[in-house]
């Protein structure tokens, strides 16, 4: 923190700070609209806090009794890391009561949906030996994305797939942060219109209709409380819902100080932070830094607010070295 | 510890490179105002379109072609500036296109290729298109020799590596052009590729259908003249990043895992032989001036000055939140120094206000390019920043 710069007090408007639900009442309150549906797929850029909001989802998803599978892209594993668990891979590992987690691998995925889509033991040790097939999968544009959309779609299934799958009430989808996650999720529909013909076709088309069913999918953005972040998330918003088509339900602004002074108390000290020297000036500075961001921050919701369609909602930020499994508790049970 | 000024005599490309969300594109901005400031004609890029480079260097929007920063600018900000800023975002598939014009043989093959399905996919979205057409521009500027230094911000990508791994990747496929010949519509050279080709071709074509594999097959057929030149290309780019007149910083924000990342890619940037310069970290949270145990009886003191209780006690709760986040960064950025065995460890602190336009950038300058003891007196407020 920097106790050398100056705090501007000039005045904002508090507006903002009238939307915020006391806590005590955002707490487990019930959110039917996000976690009655099938599929929700977390985007947003890079540091924003995506993977403790997809697993915060899950654990509230879970505390209702659904039974719930948070799934990781292009072989990440930062959620197993907020569960401090060994890596899962291309499994699905249960972490806690209803709550699984898995990283989908696209070579994996490919391999289970060639398996999938051949019967003959033979024929798909041939083309996995194949250095011509590895070859071209790797050369197909999207295709790996394709077969991890499609991975997330098994898993979604009732009647699943793969031999003896669990049943999922919600996958939720913690989206690459790559180009906002647009492009991974209009990789269906692009397909469709390359390969216009095959069984890769219609299944391009069953991928896109599943990501864009308003009624059982929707897409939910992790936004932090700065200009930028700010600014992006509204493009965001309108990408998805216009280019994508998928319905988004949510902004979360993560990572929100909390309003801990007023302006006479910031006004009392800054007197104090003149006069003083040692830890009571450093005490006094570090608190004016806190009321400095706070109000900036409460500034950006404001902005926020007026520039996406979906209900915007807040999510604290967390004093705390490193968010681990109980930090993503904390803010489950803060979710709206 | 080298100071940035120090890290940077002599050189000709500094790339920053780290995982998304730490702060590249303020940093590279920063790093090239500076450098321009001490009299260097200097050129930064981005292929971010997010607009980020633009808005905090005061343009409307940047293009594809070099734009100077006006330099009024930058003296509002009480920043003299010596020497030339420009910047310039990239367009990917516009410089691919250059490329694709450059290599062609003739004007057939060239339209063939920009008219391929396949084509226009891998030039917009291919994994690692983007990173490879950046590090081919950089090239480009380089070879033209107009600046004295290019400052490249990498792609937001979430994994560092994908940059490093990108142009390596793309010429990997483009020399897939033997595949074109298995690919011919008549089969013929798939006959000869024996029995377990043809059979993966014929699966192959089942589950992706029979058109894009059309599509593949004529695109390799359309690269095959090419594909000399681009290698031939893609060895000088490298040659460019390993040369020493080439610097690369490492930027990352102080918590866990974004150390992690800077630790591992600085091991690849090794292994890789590629000059790595210093490590910079964003929105550190200092320790205050040093306490002397002080801070025991800080709530009954701030109860005394201020003479409300109740105050002094969110105050006094404030200050342990901030001291463990400072405590927390000073530990990971210690580790960050043991692991990468390196005193040039850059902090630049969490600014009370957001960076995002060029008063933040001129702050942000300030700790980028201080001496060591200057940032200390900077952080504990003895400087004005």
């Amino acid at each position: 923190m920097t106790y050398g710069l100056e705090i501007p007090l000039r005045g904002y408007s508090y507006e903002a700070a009238l939307f915020l639900p006391p806590p005590e009442i955002a707490r487990n309150c019930p959110i039917p609209d996000l976690l009655d549906k099938r599929l929700l797929i977390v985007t947003g850029k890079g540091g924003v806090g995506k993977t403790t909001v997809a697993v915060a989802l899950g654990m509230r998803a879970a505390a209702e009794g659904k039974r719930t599978i948070v799934c990781e892209v292009a072989a990440q594993e930062n959620a197993s890391r907020i569960f401090d668990h060994a890596e899962v891979g291309f499994h699905e590992v249960e972490m806690e009561e209803n709550l699984w987690s898995i990283s989908i691998d696209p070579e994996e995925s490919m391999r289970e949906y060639v398996l999938l889509q051949l019967k003959v033991r033979a024929m798909r040790d041939l083309l996995f030996r194949s250095r011509i097939f590895t070859y071209l999968a790797a050369a197909t544009p999207g295709l790996k994305e394709l077969v991890t959309i499609g991975k997330i779609w098994e898993l979604a299934q009732l009647d699943r797939k793969v031999k003896r799958g669990r049943k999922y009430d919600l996958v939720i989808v913690d989206a690459p942060a790559t180009g906002h996650g647009v492009g991974f999720l209009q990789t269906p529909r692009t397909f469709a219109s390359i390969a216009r013909v095959g069984p890769i076709h219609s299944q391009a088309q069953t991928l896109d209709r599943f990501i864009t069913d308003h009624d059982h999918a929707g897409a939910v953005i992790v936004c932090l409380p700065e200009e930028m972040p700010v600014n992006e998330s509204a493009q965001l918003e309108s990408e998805l819902r216009d280019e994508v088509g998928v319905a988004v339900d949510r902004v979360y602004l993560n990572g929100l100080y909390p309003e801990r002074f007023d302006k006479s108390e910031a006004e009392r000290l800054a007197a104090l932070a003149e006069e003083e020297n040692g830890a009571v000036r450093a005490a006094a500075r570090a608190a004016l830094s806190e009321y400095g961001r706070a109000r900036a921050q409460r500034a950006q919701l404001a902005r926020l607010r007026r520039r996406v369609g979906a209900p915007v909602r807040t999510l604290p930020f967390l004093f705390e070295p490193e968010l681990g499994r109980e930090a993503a508790r904390r803010l489950s049970q803060r979710l709206a | 510890m080298q100071t940035l000024d120090e890290i940077l005599a002599g050189k000709e490309v500094c790339i920053c490179a780290g995982s998304g969300g730490v702060g590249k594109t303020t940093t590279s901005a920063a790093i090239a105002a500076g450098m321009a400031a001490r009299g260097m004609k200097v050129c930064v890029l981005t292929i971010d379109p997010a607009k980020r480079l633009a808005d905090s260097l005061g343009l409307e929007e940047l293009g594809n072609e070099a734009r100077q920063v006006d330099p009024a600018l930058f003296e509002r900000q009480g920043i003299e500036m010596k020497g030339e800023l420009w910047a310039m975002m990239l367009d990917a598939k516009a410089t691919f296109d250059e490329l694709i014009a450059r290599h062609a043989p003739d004007e057939q093959a060239r339209d063939r290729v920009l008219g391929n399905r396949i084509y226009q996919q891998i030039s917009n979205a291919l994994a690692g298109s983007q990173e490879y057409m950046a590090m081919e521009k950089l090239f480009e500027l380089h070879s033209e020799g107009r600046f004295d230094l290019l400052v490249m911000d990498t792609p937001p990508s979430r994994n560092a590596l994908d940059f490093l791994d990108a142009p390596k990747r793309l010429t990997q496929f483009i020399e897939g052009r033997s595949l074109g010949v298995f690919m011919k519509p008549t089969g013929l050279a798939a006959r000869f590729a024996g029995r377990g080709a043809s059979v993966a071709l014929g699966v192959f074509k089942r589950i992706v259908g029979f058109d894009l594999l059309a599509d593949l097959a004529e695109f390799f057929n359309a690269f095959s003249g090419m594909v000399d030149g681009f290698q031939a290309r893609a060895k000088r780019v490298n040659d460019l990043l390993a040369d020493p007149a080439t610097c690369f910083l490492v930027v990352c924000g102080p918590q866990g895992e974004p150390i992690d990342e800077a630790v591992y890619f600085h091991r690849k940037l090794v292994e890789a032989k590629l000059p790595f310069g210093g490590v910079i970290v964003n929105k550190v949270h200092y320790p205050a001036e040093s306490l002397r145990g002080e801070s025991d009886d800080l709530p009954a003191l701030l109860a005394e000055r201020l003479g409300d209780a109740d105050l002094a006690r969110r105050v006094a709760a404030n200050f342990a939140d901030y001291q463990a986040l400072a405590e927390r960064d000073a530990r990971n950025i210690e580790h960050l120094a043991r692991e990468l065995r390196t005193s040039t460890v850059i902090r630049v602190p969490h600014l009370d206000e957001d960076v995002h336009d060029l008063a933040g950038l001129a702050q942000v300058n300030r700790y980028l390019f201080a001496t060591g003891e200057e940032r200390i007196a900077l952080a504990a407020g003895r400087l004005k920043a």
